[in-house]
């Protein structure tokens, strides 16, 4: 056994190359997390620029770029589409049950937005379909004392909610196409929110309900001290470029 | 190599005491009890990082697998868990020995690293090669960077980090992992390939023929004692 008498254990001669390399890379890894921002852009190029050829699916193990799915839930709700029914009830005069076809009938709206997680990742230039959630909204006739809309997901778990005003703005939308296909259950579908000047926990996913109600009620990532007012660039303690 | 009585071994010191035939092959003391739990733990630990990870990171086995919470809090016990063994054989004599015989670069290292007949030239090689003792700098960097900007992904806010840096922990955690699977890769194809040193870090030993194959200055000093 090497050990303090054994002269071949004695390792005072040669050059330290193991301690370099060690701290060498470690040094590497320091100076990658500080140069997050250039860094961060320059995997997500290389991400779309692999992602737009790979037929695989693989480029999904490419860091950096694209994507992220998350579910608060123990997994990713599945729905059938023929089965699918939105809710809209609370303080309105004409509680609503919608099916994808009485979505479809109701006033196309379509948006071109970046898509921005309060975690860091973002996505350019996403395609949305839908309906605003006004003309939603204007469908139901909204009681004059509503104050707020709250989203509940098929989930079971997740929540969120939006200001009335904030809900009538032109570019939340009751989605149902991305990138000119059905939405993914994947991405939340087949009925998501897209409140697309706000970060994407405030867009609620696998959407089951929209409840009108007198004042704002906190949602699933509120409870964790995420902001309820969730601009993009505005909120959060982030300065990302608006959406 | 024949084994009688008074014979020269093959680096020309008379063999001693006297073998014969009957005897078993000689087996050389390598790894003590506190490195082989290390290694072992370490490698478990680090499997269930890569499942865990992988689970939550690569959207086709997320789609499978689910259970966002759970999956995380595994992965999140398992990486603080990461470095334990290892501070565990830093107590070890022989392992702060062994670090130092990876930590030192002899000429012939480089001249092992560049030639392809490596194993066929005579080349002096001592407890570990080259190859082995670049590998072990690689696995410990990446074990450092891996559970430094993981402290960042699970404390962002508590550690008040700018978005460019929370970004560049994402993607420096990410990059290093796929590095270190390829490690793993390579670690697992060699280890495949020679039987004899998983035994020596399954069992301790290392079968001394074998040794002196690939470790000829290695055995050599140990077959003094």
């Amino acid at each position: 056994m090497t050990g303090p008498d054994n002269p071949d254990s004695r390792p005072a001669t040669g050059t330290p190359v193991g301690r370099r390399v060690f701290l060498g890379l470690v040094a590497l890894g320091a100076a990658g997390v500080a140069a997050g921002g250039p860094l961060s852009r320059g995997f997500n190029s290389l991400h779309a620029t692999v992602a737009a050829h790979d037929r695989t699916g693989l480029s999904g193990l490419i860091p950096g770029g694209g994507w992220r799915y998350y579910t608060v839930s123990n997994g990713y709700p599945a729905v059938d589409a023929a089965a699918y029914r939105l809710s809209v009830k609370g303080l309105v005069n004409k509680p609503l049950t919608l099916s994808l076809a009485d979505i479809k009938a109701l006033p196309r709206t379509s948006l071109v937005r970046d898509f921005q997680c309060v975690t860091g990742w973002r996505v350019p230039d996403v395609h949305w379909s839908g309906v605003r959630l006004s003309d939603v909204l204007a469908a139901a006739e909204v009681d004059p004392s509503a104050g707020a809309v709250q989203f509940k997901s098929f989930d079971g778990v997740y929540t969120e909610c939006l200001t009335m005003s904030q809900a009538m703005r032109s570019d939340v939308l009751v989605a149902d196409t991305m990138e000119s296909a059905p939405v993914t259950r994947n991405h939340g579908g087949p009925v998501r929110m897209l409140v697309a000047p706000m970060y994407g926990y405030k867009s609620c996913k696998w959407l089951s309900t929209i409840r009108v109600v007198p004042k704002v009620i906190p949602g699933y990532w509120e409870h964790f001290g995420y902001d309820e007012d969730g601009w993009v660039g505005r909120s959060n303690g982030r300065t990302d470029e608006p959406t | 190599m024949t084994r009688t009585a008074g014979s020269a071994g093959r680096t020309g010191v008379p063999m001693s005491p006297p073998e014969s035939l009957a005897d078993p092959p000689r087996k050389l003391a390598r790894f003590s009890p506190v490195e082989r739990f290390a290694h072992r733990s370490t490698a478990v630990l680090v499997l269930v990082l890569i499942a865990t990870g992988f689970s939550l990171f690569y959207q086709p086995l997320a789609l499978i697998v689910g259970r966002r919470p759970i999956v995380e809090a595994i992965h999140v016990v398992a990486g603080f868990l990461l470095p334990v063994p290892t501070f565990i054989a830093l107590l070890s004599a022989e392992f702060r020995a062994d670090l130092g015989h990876l930590n030192r670069f002899a000429p012939d290292d480089w001249e092992w690293l560049r030639r392809r007949d490596r194993r066929r030239s005579s080349l002096a090689v001592h407890k570990f090669n080259a190859g082995q003792k670049l590998a072990a700098a690689c696995f410990g960097a990446a074990g450092v960077v891996l559970f430094g900007t993981g402290l960042l992904l699970l404390f962002p806010d508590q550690l008040s980090l700018s978005d460019g840096v929370r970004q560049g922990a994402t993607v420096v955690h990410d990059a290093t992992t796929l590095a270190l699977v390829a490690l793993l890769a390579g670690h697992a194809r060699l280890a495949m390939r020679h039987p004899e040193a998983r035994a020596a870090m399954r069992t301790g030993v290392m079968d001394a023929e074998y040794a002196r194959r690939e470790y000829a200055a290695w055995a050599a000093s140990e077959e003094k004692e």
